[in-house]
C-alpha cells in the first residue's frame, strides 16, 4: 500500500479494483487505441532560431489607433498637429502664390476678393481661419509652460491645463471672427 | 492556556448547539443568483495558421458565476469554454505585469480591472497596441527588453564607499518614489502614438523613465554619460508630451511628468 501510494497508483488500482469486470477490460481496450497517433519529429536545438525568425516575419501588427479609446491627451494632441500644418500650408502656399504672381495674390486684391463676398461665406472663412490659430496658439502656450516649469505635469493637470487651452480657444475664435 | 481552552470549548457545548448539528429544514436555502451574461470579444490569431488574418472571436459567460476582473473572465473563458485561447497571466494582482492588454480600448492590466457590468454592452479585448503578435493576446516584447537594457538599468558609480554602503539623504530618496514602482508591464510604451511610429529609435515612456530613475538617483556617479546618451533627436525627443502614458499606466505612475525632467535637465544644462 505504501508503495503504490508513493508512486501515485492508488486512486488508479481501486478503481481499477472497483469497477465491474466489464467495464475495466472497456477501459483498457479504450487507453489503447486511444494511444497518441502523433508523429513526433526530432529536430536539433539550433532549429529553435530558424523556427522562431520564419514565425516572426509572419506576426501580424495588433490593431492602435483605430481601437484606442477617445481620450483628451491624445485628441488634443493630434488636432495641435493638424492645426500646426494646416496653418504652415495656408502660410508657405500664401507666400508661394505671392512670389509666383505678385499681381493676383496682394493684399489690395485680396482685401477687394473679401469684401464682394456675401455676409455668411464671410463670417464661415473667418471661422475656419480663426479657431485653428487659436487652438494652436493656447495649446503652444500649454506646451510652453510644460517644458519650461515642468508644472502640470499630471493626469488632472492635463485635463484641467487641457479644459481651460479648449475655453480660451471658443472665446478667442468668437472675438477674432467678430474682429 | 489548556484550561482557558477547555473553559472556552465546554461554554460553546453547553450553551449553543453546533451549526452541523442543527436540522436541514432549518437551513438557509443557498439563493439562486440570477444569469447573468456578457459578451467578450476577444483578438484571436493563430501562428499555425498564419494566412489566417487575425479575427475577433466572441464569448458569452455569466458574470454571476465568474470574478469580478476581466482576468477572472478570461481564465473562466479558457478552462470552459476555449482552451486554445492564449494570454499572459501570473500573479493576479497587479505586481508582474503579465496581463497588460488593450480592455475596451484602454491599456491596462487585466487583474486590475474590473469588468464592466453593462451586460448590454460587450467588452473588447485586444492585445498591447501595434505590437507584433506571438499569438492571441501575447504580444512580442524582446525588443521593448532591449530597450530596457540599453538605458543600463543599474547603479553604476566608479567611488564606492570605503566601508559599507552607499548613504543617501531622506530628500534624495524621495525623489525616486514614482519612478522605482515601475513594473514594466509596457501599457504606456504601447499607448503612445509616438511609440507606435517610431519604436525602432524612440526608447518609449517606460525605458525613458527608468532612465530617468537611474538620472535621479544621487548614488549613482553616471548621469551626465546616461543623459549624453539620450541626447540626439530619436531616442527621447520623439516624445511630444501627448500623456497617454501617465493616463494609462495600471500603476499609477507618471512617465510623461519623468521625461519632461529629462528634457529640462538636457536643456539648462
Amino acid at each position: 500500500m505504501m508503495l503504490t501510494r508513493a508512486v501515485g497508483l492508488g486512486p488508479a488500482l481501486r478503481q481499477a479494483a472497483f469497477a465491474p469486470r466489464l467495464v475495466r477490460s472497456q477501459v483498457v481496450g479504450r487507453s489503447l487505441i486511444a494511444k497518441r497517433n502523433v508523429q513526433i519529429q526530432s529536430l536539433p536545438s539550433t532549429a529553435s532560431v530558424e523556427i522562431l525568425n520564419k514565425q516572426r516575419l509572419k506576426r501580424p501588427n495588433s490593431p492602435h489607433a483605430t481601437i484606442y479609446q477617445p481620450q483628451l491627451p491624445w485628441i488634443t494632441s493630434i488636432a495641435n498637429r493638424i492645426t500646426g500644418a494646416g496653418l504652415s500650408v495656408l502660410l508657405y502656399g500664401f507666400s508661394l502664390a505671392y512670389l509666383v504672381a505678385p499681381g493676383t495674390f496682394d493684399s489690395t486684391h485680396i482685401i477687394e476678393f473679401v469684401a464682394g463676398l456675401p455676409e455668411v461665406v464671410k463670417f464661415a472663412g473667418k471661422t475656419i481661419l480663426a479657431a485653428p490659430f487659436a487652438y494652436h496658439s493656447w495649446n503652444g502656450v500649454r506646451h510652453l509652460v510644460w517644458d519650461s516649469t515642468t508644472k502640470f505635469l499630471s493626469v488632472k493637470g492635463v485635463y484641467n491645463t487641457g479644459y481651460a487651452m479648449l475655453g480660451l480657444t471658443c472665446l478667442s475664435t468668437i472675438v477674432l471672427v467678430f474682429m | 492556556m489548556q484550561s482557558l481552552a477547555r473553559r472556552f470549548s465546554s461554554q460553546i457545548s453547553s450553551n449553543a448547539r453546533l451549526f452541523s448539528t442543527s436540522t436541514v429544514a432549518l437551513q438557509a436555502t443557498p439563493v439562486q443568483k440570477s444569469v447573468m451574461n456578457k459578451e467578450f470579444k476577444i483578438y484571436r490569431w493563430n501562428p499555425d495558421e498564419p494566412s489566417k488574418k487575425p479575427t475577433l472571436q466572441s464569448y458569452t459567460i455569466d458574470l454571476n458565476q465568474t470574478g469580478p476582473m476581466v482576468l477572472d473572465a478570461l481564465i473562466k473563458i479558457k478552462n470552459e469554454i476555449d482552451p486554445t485561447l492564449t494570454f499572459r497571466r501570473s500573479c493576479r494582482e497587479g505586481i508582474c505585469g503579465s496581463c497588460a492588454m488593450n480592455i475596451n480600448g484602454q491599456n491596462t492590466l487585466a487583474c486590475l480591472c474590473r469588468i464592466d457590468r453593462n451586460t448590454s454592452k460587450d467588452s473588447k479585448i485586444y492585445p498591447l497596441p501595434h505590437m507584433y503578435i506571438v499569438k492571441d493576446l501575447v504580444p512580442d516584447l524582446t525588443y521593448f527588453y532591449k530597450q530596457y537594457k540599453s538605458i543600463q538599468p543599474y547603479l553604476q558609480n566608479d567611488n564606492p564607499p570605503e566601508k559599507g554602503e552607499f548613504l543617501q539623504s531622506q530628500e534624495d530618496r524621495k525623489k525616486l518614489d514614482g519612478l522605482y514602482e515601475c513594473i514594466l508591464c509596457a501599457c504606456c510604451s504601447t499607448s503612445c502614438p509616438s511609440y507606435w511610429w517610431n519604436q525602432d529609435e524612440y526608447l518609449g515612456p517606460a525605458t525613458l523613465m527608468q532612465a530617468y530613475r537611474w538620472i535621479a538617483d544621487s548614488r549613482d556617479s553616471y548621469g551626465e554619460a546616461r543623459k549624453e546618451k539620450l541626447q540626439n533627436e530619436m531616442s527621447l525627443y520623439r516624445c511630444h508630451t501627448i500623456f497617454n502614458c501617465s493616463r494609462t499606466c495600471p500603476k499609477g505612475l507618471n512617465p510623461a511628468a519623468a521625461i519632461a525632467k529629462i528634457k529640462l535637465e538636457l536643456a539648462t544644462e
